[in-house]
């Protein structure tokens, strides 16, 4: 059966901020990317550097790190790798993702340095944020370039300034048009692959509204979670992605069925009439999955 | 000796009266037989005039002399004009020696370290010491060490008879010509006078000190006339900016909104969350916040509280306007939305530090508190709490209600971060006990809920919570390993100042730090 990590959250800490690197784990996040990129000015991006390696060799963390490190076409990108790759991060968050060529380099870079350090092959994972039209041509290219990818997600704000829109709030049920296509696009692209989608952050603390509707909106797209900038925005978008208690009794008696079904060596499998196929029972894996998160459900015998 | 707290008292501290330890959170009663100390016996006769023309002018006529004590009210916190003019005038008497017992000190009274260093005043009993002038008694020599106490230790002192106030000074938003006073009129509105109500009751002479002089009789009356000698109309008692701050915004911090969602949690699942609760929440930014979860979770769970106690805040006046609170009981109001609530709400009530907090009457409103929630500066393995001291060994903080409210409510929650800067919050001993960990029943940092052991009944109830539970010792070792161990502070013998449980023994001494 398949085991998924849970990223309904994908939570960006600033590399020069060693407060923040310090606590972004404690709020709650299922993910936390240490970044190096956007968020840190040209002038720091050596002290960031050196604080999200120390941060990564130093402490402990509750949850799953990335780092975000610069794209391998600025000055930065490949000393980021040569710099970080030995702190061992979970996995290398690549910005402005364009092709397959580009994560089979980066794999090769992480493959060379996974062994160079005795960590274990394949250890280092990859998760690369799609930014621009040629990127979102070339998603299933991406998200199939490596074994290490585990999820692509969308910028948003900068792939709607690439098709010279901009970022709107949209309305509830289709959020920002502008990304509409794009974030189904994603989500095609992560499913075929057989890995997860993530969408953008959204940046407005204030407006929790929006937030939620834009978090009901890329749940029901198909995506697995959500990048957030800061650790208010944690709980509103797990709430959204927190299965109702209906939803939580159906997938028990789904896995109950199907797990009964194995069992008797049965081939077909109902339940209140209806057949019960394989993608109904993944889905019912993944709903107890956030309910257990959320800690509204708690597996028998944990 | 080494008391119940486990603090080493010495058996004679020069300037202070006969040590005795603490034994225990309700060890220490009322002696048998003793009686209330109260006011001068005095009168006012039919056509006697109240309305003096200057503060020197009251002075004289209270007959302050050296060597007296005298008090003042807290009530309008950073926006208070009276203590430090009335000190003035006092010093510009050439009067000297006195002592100085105010329910507490605020930033704006660093202006009253030039007085202790002529000699105006020689020593001080109050709650709490902040900024400089607590800096100037942590680290000066005085006649007599400060005395700290609690908001409830500091009305029993009075009414033992160990604190007796020669002349109380009681700024007056409101005043009639005859002296009823009351804190919810005027443009230095502080909301209750819960403080000052005592210090009228128990000082041998009241001067009422007011801009807002109102023809007699005032209503509602906080403090009555029978209770003022003397009443003195100046332009002005206070910065309104500085007495409330308009409504109190919740706290956007995310490491206290992540310790108040702790904190709520635990209110939900330690097993007094039941309709018709009392609690208490301190007025710092994580205890503030946990009311806005705990709304979320009263409304989720359909639970209203019977009562909200303490220092109150704009957020529990929407609580009682929604229903979720029956009744408020105001000591001390913190913002213009709680000032208003308690002018207009008849269910948010005024009263006074006796009814809050003082352990020797025949049942203060702590005593019937469920939940309270308060703030710690450090914490120890022991559940000891330290508000009082910094980590260079500093006053700094206030008392306030923290060991009344700690030692009544059936569960107390202690919310602090681990690690402050890179300074270990939680510790092996605190530098300071303020509030003895036999009192204090649950530890929520931003990385862990840590139980009290004599506590099996909630650790039980909290088991299935999914909060992050750990042994407190876990949290001090997550707490060194990420901040180091900091070495202990070199102190010198001298003892600077008193922390008195609120049963009026010795909970631990303040000694001065070498610098």
């Amino acid at each position: 059966m398949v085991k998924e990590r849970l990223r309904r959250t994908v939570m960006y800490a600033a590399g020069n901020n060693p407060g923040l690197l310090q606590n972004a784990a404690i709020y709650g996040a299922d993910s936390v990317i240490f970044d190096v990129e956007d968020s840190v000015a040209v002038a720091e991006k050596d002290s960031a550097r050196e604080l999200v390696y120390h941060a990564l060799t130093r402490l402990k963390f509750s949850c799953e790190i990335g780092v975000r490190i610069n794209h391998i076409s600025t000055p930065w990108g490949y000393d980021d790798l040569e710099y970080l790759l030995p702190a061992k991060p979970d996995y290398i968050r690549l910005p402005k993702g364009e092709s397959g060529d580009e994560i089979k380099n980066i794999d090769a870079i992480i493959t060379k340095a996974e062994a160079e350090h005795g960590f274990e092959a394949g250890s280092i994972k990859l998760m690369v944020s799609i930014e621009s039209p040629k990127g979102l041509r070339n998603a299933y290219e991406i998200a199939s370039a490596s074994p290490r990818m585990i999820a692509i997600a969308i910028g948003g704000e900068d792939f709607a300034a690439a098709i010279k829109t901009e970022k709107t709030r949209g309305n509830s049920f289709t959020g920002g048009r502008e990304l509409f296509v794009a974030r189904s696009m994603i989500v095609f692209a992560a499913r075929e692959a057989g890995i997860q989608a993530i969408d953008s952050v959204f940046s407005d603390l204030r407006d929790e509204e929006t937030l939620i509707n834009e978090v009901m909106l890329v749940k029901e797209l198909g995506f697995d979670g959500k990048s957030c900038i800061n650790p208010r925005q944690i709980d509103i978008i797990h709430k959204v992605f927190t299965p109702s208690l209906k939803e939580v009794e159906y997938a028990q008696r789904v896995l109950t069925v199907f797990e009964d079904a194995l069992a008797r060596n049965s081939g077909v499998i109902t339940l209140d009439g209806k057949m019960i196929d394989m993608p109904m029972v993944i889905r019912a894996e993944r709903v107890l999955a956030n309910a257990c998160a959320a800690g509204i459900y708690r597996k028998e015998g944990t | 000796m080494i008391n119940a707290a486990g603090r080493e008292i010495p058996a004679d501290i020069q300037g202070y009266k006969q040590v005795k330890g603490y034994a225990g959170a309700f060890a220490t009663r009322p002696p048998a037989g003793a009686r209330k100390a109260g006011a001068k016996l005095k009168a006012v006769y039919p056509g006697e005039n109240k309305l003096l023309n200057s503060i020197e002018e009251a002075i004289e006529a209270a007959g302050l002399k050296d060597g007296m004590t005298i008090s003042f009210h807290h009530h309008f916190r950073n926006g208070d004009y009276v203590m430090n003019a009335v000190i003035a005038a006092i010093a510009r008497k050439g009067i000297k020696g006195l002592t100085l017992a105010p329910s507490s000190f605020l930033d704006t009274n660093d202006e009253l370290i030039p007085f202790f260093q002529q000699g105006v005043l020689i020593a001080t009993e109050t709650s709490g010491l902040r900024n400089k002038l607590g800096h100037f008694l942590t680290t000066n020599h005085m006649a007599r060490p400060t005395i700290l106490r609690s908001h409830g230790g500091r009305v029993r002192a009075m009414e033992s008879g160990e604190l007796k106030i020669d002349v109380a000074f009681i700024g007056a938003p409101v005043c009639d010509t005859y002296g009823n006073i009351n804190g919810v009129h005027g443009s230095a509105a502080c909301g209750s006078m819960g403080y000052a109500m005592v210090d009228s009751r128990m000082a041998d002479t009241v001067v009422a000190i007011t801009d807002n002089l109102v023809e007699h009789p005032l209503c509602p009356v906080s403090i009555p006339q029978y209770q003022v000698d003397y009443i003195v109309k100046v332009d002005c008692i206070g910065d309104p900016k500085g007495i409330s701050t308009g409504a109190l915004r919740v706290t956007s911090n995310p490491r206290d909104l992540h310790l108040a969602k702790l904190a709520a949690k635990v209110i939900e699942h330690a097993g007094y969350f039941k309709e018709g609760f009392g609690m208490q929440l301190g007025a710092g930014a994580a205890t503030v916040a946990a009311g806005k979860y705990l709304r979320e979770v009263m409304l989720r769970e359909q639970v209203a509280a019977n009562f909200a106690i303490g220092g109150i805040v704009g957020s529990f006046c929407d609580l009682l306007d929604e229903g979720l609170i029956k009744t408020l009981f105001d000591v001390q109001s913190f913002d213009a939305r709680t000032i208003q609530s308690l002018r207009d709400n008849p269910r948010h009530q005024e009263y006074d530090c006796t009814f809050y907090a003082n352990p020797w009457n025949k049942g203060p409103m702590v005593n019937k508190l469920d939940y309270v929630v308060l703030g710690a500066t450090e914490v120890d393995i022991h559940f000891n709490v330290n508000v009082m001291t910094d980590s260079n060994g500093i006053m700094m903080g206030a008392l306030g209600g923290h060991l009344d409210a700690s030692a009544g409510a059936k569960c107390t929650i202690i919310c602090a971060p681990l690690l402050r800067g890179r300074l270990p919050m939680v510790t092996d001993a605190v530098q300071t006990v303020s509030t003895p960990g036999e009192t204090v029943d649950i530890i929520v940092t931003d990385r862990g809920v840590a139980v009290n052991p004599k506590r099996q009944d909630l650790q039980e109830n909290l088991k299935h919570s999914g909060l992050p539970l750990m042994a407190i010792e876990e949290l001090r070792d997550m707490a060194y390993e990420l901040g180091g161990k900091p070495a202990p502070l070199k102190m010198s013998d001298e003892i600077v100042a008193i922390v008195e449980y609120r049963d009026g023994t010795v909970l631990d001494v303040i000694r001065r730090p070498i610098v």
